[in-house]
């Protein structure tokens, strides 16, 4: 038998590549392309911010300048110019967001799939702490924790982070639960294989997609969260980020002083950079699951036609 | 001498209400290399059982008694410690339904390769390459291990689990259903293939199915199973033409024939249960030739010719004489 089959010689072929399908079914939905680029236009903004805006705090003309001139959107109560304050802002509001949305993904894949995978107590006892954390009110906890642990960056990231994982875990972990009952599971278990490597092998790539996108709309809510952790006065008060631009107005009076565009612009942005992650993220969802989206045998789809007149003999 | 003997091989579930499943009450046969040996019976014998316990594959609610000699060692001797090095290396299976068994977002050829790896017989290219090899030996083009398993039909998925679970070099296969759920132009040539692969690679099938047909295209010699034991055992050829066992005769009465000539005739009634202890002949409230010792007096497996065993009292004529 062993000579025998190594005997059949097979042709040398080189292996062929494949294209994606997650990638080329998602980048085809206009939302993705529209939130992907803001998203893009967003980070390079962020990473190039201390060349475009060096020293945004600095005084440049007078309190509350409005815009126009020299000054695209006029300047804040300290008289700093609000253009350059919205390209430094990007780079904190954005660190943050993707930080604490990694952080998040981390966490809430950890015990998503250790919950799913090894079922029962564990399953139990990390579930229950899911849930306790989910009744857990946000932002009490979040000024909480930052007035306990200091106000900086890091600690905001890991605030923010350690609050939102549980929807993660919940999905990961129905996810793992249903993947883990698969046929291929088992067949890989019974040829030997360990629990590593049906994580690592089997049961990721099926869920990782999901973790992904849902790690996506993760970035949208902890940029708003950092927003208003920010404006409530918990973020780190040397840096600039979105929410800080919006607190230094509020404290700054700048409503009594009609000073509509230092409040509106950050707002715009965090809008804005949301509304773009939720758009790639609920794209990239909708592709991986097919059921989210109107089914392909839906009754509209196929048209009927009239019967084509029969031929003369 | 026989590659693989399994004598008196027993397996028991423990049910969640305390009492035991006597799934296998003591079974014996032996297939020598390069032979094609089939394992038939209804529903619930204990057919797919058996060959689960030969790769020491059971749930662990379940517990073996017995023996099954792999080139002369005795696989079940230390559990698992024992069957574990042999798994996939000296005996491996095809699971019932194993074309459905294949992960929809990893390519065939990975799929293949995963046995190799985990029982360090190749890796990396060596293991890819390896995988063309057996696709081409179950008849498939080799360059097709880059595809994925919807890209596949029925039957060539069904040859990826066949060459999957020859991907460790297998010196004894067990194949579970290879047929089902199969039209039948697909089903001869999976068994054409099962057929070449011991002619050609000396490799011992146990082909396990409820099909007779099958089994008479197939195999050289079959055991006819009913309730946990072996009925009947022999060639092919005897079993067709001159069943000594009630169960065979009517099982192969069961079949449609070719031509319709005769009516296809049921046999009435169901296997006894088996969480219990059984009496004499199993087979007894369904035969339709059961005599006085049949509810009491457990048959022995009688050989009534050279290498065909029969466990039915109208063999043994010492009872027979007694009634």
């Amino acid at each position: 038998m062993t000579t025998a089959i190594e005997a059949v010689d097979a042709a040398e072929s080189p292996v062929e590549v494949r294209p994606g399908l997650l990638r080329s079914k998602v980048l085809r939905q206009p939302q993705t392309i529209v939130g992907l680029s803001v998203i893009a236009i967003c980070v390079a903004v962020a990473i190039l911010s201390p060349v475009i805006a060096p020293h945004p705090k600095q005084q440049v003309g007078p309190v509350f300048a409005p815009p126009g001139g020299e000054h695209l959107l006029g300047t804040d109560g300290g008289g700093a110019d609000m253009v350059k304050l919205l390209v430094a802002g990007t780079r904190v509001s954005l660190m943050v967001g993707f930080a604490a949305a990694i952080v998040s993904a981390l966490i809430g894949g950890a015990i998503g799939l250790a919950s799913g995978f090894f079922g029962g107590k564990t399953d139990t006892v990390l579930m229950r702490f899911t849930d306790y954390v989910i009744v857990i009110p946000d932002v009490p906890l979040m000024i909480v924790a930052a007035a306990l642990f200091g106000r900086s960056l890091t600690n905001i990231i890991l605030i923010i982070g350690v609050i939102y994982w549980t929807t993660t875990a919940r999905l990961i972990r129905a996810q793992v639960k249903s993947v883990r009952e698969r046929v291929y599971v088992k067949r890989a278990r019974a040829l030997g294989a360990g629990n590593s490597r049906l994580v690592g092998k089997h049961i990721l790539p099926q869920v990782a997609p999901l973790l992904i996108a849902n790690t996506v709309l993760l970035v949208a809510y902890a940029i708003f969260a950092e927003t208003f952790i920010t404006f409530l006065g918990l973020g780190d008060p040397s840096l600039i980020s979105w929410g800080r631009l919006i607190e230094n107005a509020f404290t700054d009076d700048a409503l009594l002083n009609d000073a509509w565009w230092a409040i509106v612009p950050p707002g715009v942005c965090v809008a804005v950079v949301v509304l773009a992650c939720t758009m790639v993220g609920q794209a990239m969802e909708e592709s991986l699951n097919p059921r989210l989206s109107v089914g392909h045998l839906s009754p509209r789809r196929f048209r009927v036609r009239p019967v084509p007149p029969a031929r003369e003999p | 001498m026989s590659l693989l003997t399994v004598s008196d091989l027993h397996v028991w579930f423990d049910l969640p209400n305390g009492r035991q499943l006597h799934a296998v009450r003591g079974i014996d046969f032996s297939v020598a290399e390069g032979e094609r040996f089939g394992l038939v019976g209804e529903s619930g014998c204990g057919k797919t059982t058996a060959i689960l316990a030969l790769m020491g594959l059971l749930p662990p609610n379940a517990s073996v008694a017995g023996e099954v000699l792999l080139d002369g060692e005795n696989v079940l001797a230390r559990g698992e410690e024992s069957a574990a090095p042999r798994r996939w290396r000296e005996i491996a299976m095809v699971f019932q339904g194993a074309m459905n068994a294949f992960n929809p977002v990893r390519t065939i050829g990975d799929q293949i390769v995963e046995p190799m790896e985990l029982h360090d017989v190749a890796e990396g290219k060596d293991a890819m390459r390896r995988a063309r090899e057996l696709l081409d030996v179950v008849g498939i083009p080799g360059d097709r291990v880059t595809r994925y398993p919807h890209e596949f039909s029925g039957g060539m998925r069904q040859r990826a689990a066949i060459a999957m679970a020859l991907a460790c070099k297998p010196k004894v296969l067990l194949a579970d259903e290879p047929t089902t759920a199969l039209d039948v132009m697909v089903q001869a040539q999976i068994l054409e293939l099962l057929i070449s692969l011991s002619n050609d690679f000396g490799l011992a099938v146990v082909l396990v199915t409820h099909d007779l047909p099958v089994i008479a295209q197939v195999c050289e010699r079959a055991a006819v199973m009913y309730a946990g034991i072996v009925a009947e055992l022999g060639t092919v050829d005897r079993l067709f033409h001159d069943p000594r066992h009630p169960y065979t005769r009517l099982l192969f009465a069961a079949t449609p024939d070719l031509y319709g000539k005769d009516d296809v005739a049921s046999i009435p009634g169901a296997p006894p249960r088996l969480d219990r202890e059984l009496a004499g002949c199993p087979f007894t409230p369904r035969c339709d030739r059961a005599f006085s010792p049949c509810p009491t007096v457990t048959p022995r497996l009688l050989e009534v010719e050279d290498g065909h065993v029969a466990a039915c009292h109208l063999n043994d004529r010492a009872i027979e004489a007694a009634s």
